[in-house]
């Protein structure tokens, strides 16, 4: 711990309070981006006030492209991305719904776009509010998504971001997300690095391909069926890959600028009877207060923050529950029409099934357009859970927690 | 050919060499092909400009028709990439060129 400390004494420039959504600015300064396309949408049109700011008055020498459309954001992306510049865009819900189709495109040239994504509800009805439905729609098209919870972790994660969709053993996007207002929104002391730092840390890849007159290749073909599944496979062999890359580069992270990164953070799980499965930054800072108030009532919990959400960490995941007396997932995001609706919650089912674990798990929505989540209701479901284990009893459908029914 | 796997296709389907199409053999493509009656055609290149691919070569072979007139030029097809769109038989103001099955 006291190597740590040293350590960011010697990497962290400033202190200051930043929102997350400032913190994603600071951190596409830091590592020199290139080219920015964007358009504003609420929660993102903050970070690209200020990256707009930064580039008006000289402090990132980046191209800034305003755009008509988040679809034509995203295809500004991939055509700078094609030519091998270091690329950022932001987007949050209908926004990123308006890039959906240049999402699959991104990932099947295999371009390491970077991009934020205060996540937000979806119409209709019409709601700026923040939750995650928007990050649960991109979850099958080929993105590497990272889901952060402080404003800290974004400002790292932007920056881990570049060196994993850049390494050419990945070459695929990366979305940093968090939560829409509750993150994007609201002032968190941030500690930015010393810029040389974080340039040293995110070389360019110079070696990736990329269009060149003077070496031309064609990219975007049309691919016959004799050559699509093959070329979408890679892409999915590619995201499947990356795990070990995303735990490398974390753990280079790690050791230059002192945290303490995984692809999930575990609170208090080692010997968990009773684990909360949670994303983002309101339900785990909330829940972590609810495992403490359950530990000082005698109730062993603990919480399991899914922090790469793709590729889905699933060994991390079982291990990390497979002792457990009972699980509950926490899903700020519907999948309407699923056996159960929440998105992550299946995931979980599936990684288990995956690794021949049974444990009982329960789907739990909340936080629906940001509908408050207390910490008493999240002590109120480990008490249930501990109730559920008891009984023997266990809810085979979704919980829908602050819902006025 | 054994057709390449996913770990041999380049990455994302990119093409890395320029000019490929004349490896690329199209005329395979075919269910009629053009064939040019040279006795007939007059040398106005218009086939020439209008084939899409382009699969009509334009050669310096000096051409002398039953009725005795001289031509420089013989307009050929390049089977190899031919598709059989038909567009130079459409095109063709002397009804030249036939479009006729192709088989076996
Ligand atoms: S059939 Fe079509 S492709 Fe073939 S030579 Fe005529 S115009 Fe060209
Ligand atoms: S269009 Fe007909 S006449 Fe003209 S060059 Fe072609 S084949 Fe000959």
């Amino acid at each position: 711990m006291k190597a740590e400390l040293k350590v960011r004494d010697e990497v962290v420039r400033e202190r200051i309070g930043l929102t997350s959504n400032y913190a994603v600015a600071y951190a596409v300064k830091d590592v020199d981006v290139d080219v920015v396309a964007a358009y504003p949408i609420t929660p993102q049109t903050t970070i690209i006030e200020k990256i707009a700011e930064f580039v008006a008055n000289g402090e990132l020498d980046a191209e800034f492209i305003p755009v008509e459309s988040e679809h034509s954001a995203l295809s500004a992306m991939v055509g700078a991305s094609a030519a091998g510049a270091r690329v950022f865009t932001a987007t949050s819900s209908q926004g990123l719904e308006l890039m959906h189709e240049i999402l699959h495109i991104t990932s099947g040239l295999r371009l390491p776009v970077v991009m934020a994504t205060p996540g937000r509800a979806l119409s209709a009805p019409i709601s700026i509010h923040g939750d995650y439905q928007d990050i649960m729609n991109a979850r099958d098209t080929g993105w590497i998504i990272i889901i952060a919870s402080t404003a800290q972790e974004v400002y790292d994660s932007i920056i881990m971001a570049y060196r994993i969709a850049e390494d050419s053993r990945v070459l695929l996007p990366v979305m940093v997300a968090y939560d829409g207002f509750l993150m994007s929104h609201t002032m968190e002391p941030v500690e930015l690095y010393h810029e040389e730092l974080v340039r040293r840390f995110t070389p360019r890849n110079r070696s990736r391909p990329r269009l060149d007159p003077r070496n031309p290749i064609t990219m975007g073909v049309i691919a016959s069926p004799d050559w699509y599944y093959e070329i979408k496979y890679q892409v999915i062999n590619a995201i499947k890959e990356s795990k070990s890359v995303i735990k490398e580069i974390q753990g280079e992270f790690n050791k230059a600028f002192g945290t303490d990164y995984d692809v999930v953070e575990q609170y208090r799980v080692d010997d968990a009877d009773y684990i909360l499965i949670t994303y983002g930054g309101a339900s785990t800072g909330n829940a972590k207060e609810a495992v403490d108030e359950a530990r000082r009532n005698g109730i062993r919990a603990g919480v399991l923050r899914i922090r790469v959400l793709k590729p889905f960490p699933t060994e991390e995941v079982v291990k990390a529950i497979k002792d457990a007396k009972a699980v509950a997932v926490i899903d700020r995001a519907l999948s309407p029409g699923s056996t159960f609706e929440g998105p992550v919650f299946n995931e979980v089912v599936a990684a288990m099934y995956s690794q021949g674990v049974s444990v009982p798990v329960v789907s739990v929505v909340h936080g629906i357009s940001q509908r408050t989540i207390f910490i008493e209701d999240l002590y109120e479901l480990i008490r249930e859970l501990v109730e559920f284990k008891n009984t023997g009893y266990f809810p085979r459908r979704t919980m829908f927690m602050g819902l006025r029914a | 050919m054994k057709p390449l796997t996913w770990r041999e296709i380049p990455l994302g389907g990119y093409v890395l060499e320029p000019r490929n199409s004349r490896n690329n053999l199209t005329g395979t493509w075919r269910t009629e092909r053009p064939v040019i009656d040279q006795d007939a055609c007059i040398r106005c290149r218009i086939c020439w400009m209008y084939c899409p691919e382009p699969a009509i070569l334009e050669l310096s072979k000096p051409y002398v028709t039953k009725t005795g007139r001289k031509y420089d030029v013989t307009y050929e097809i390049d089977y190899d990439h031919c598709k059989g769109c038909g567009i130079c038989a459409h095109e063709c103001p002397v009804k030249a060129i036939k479009m006729v099955p192709e088989v076996g």
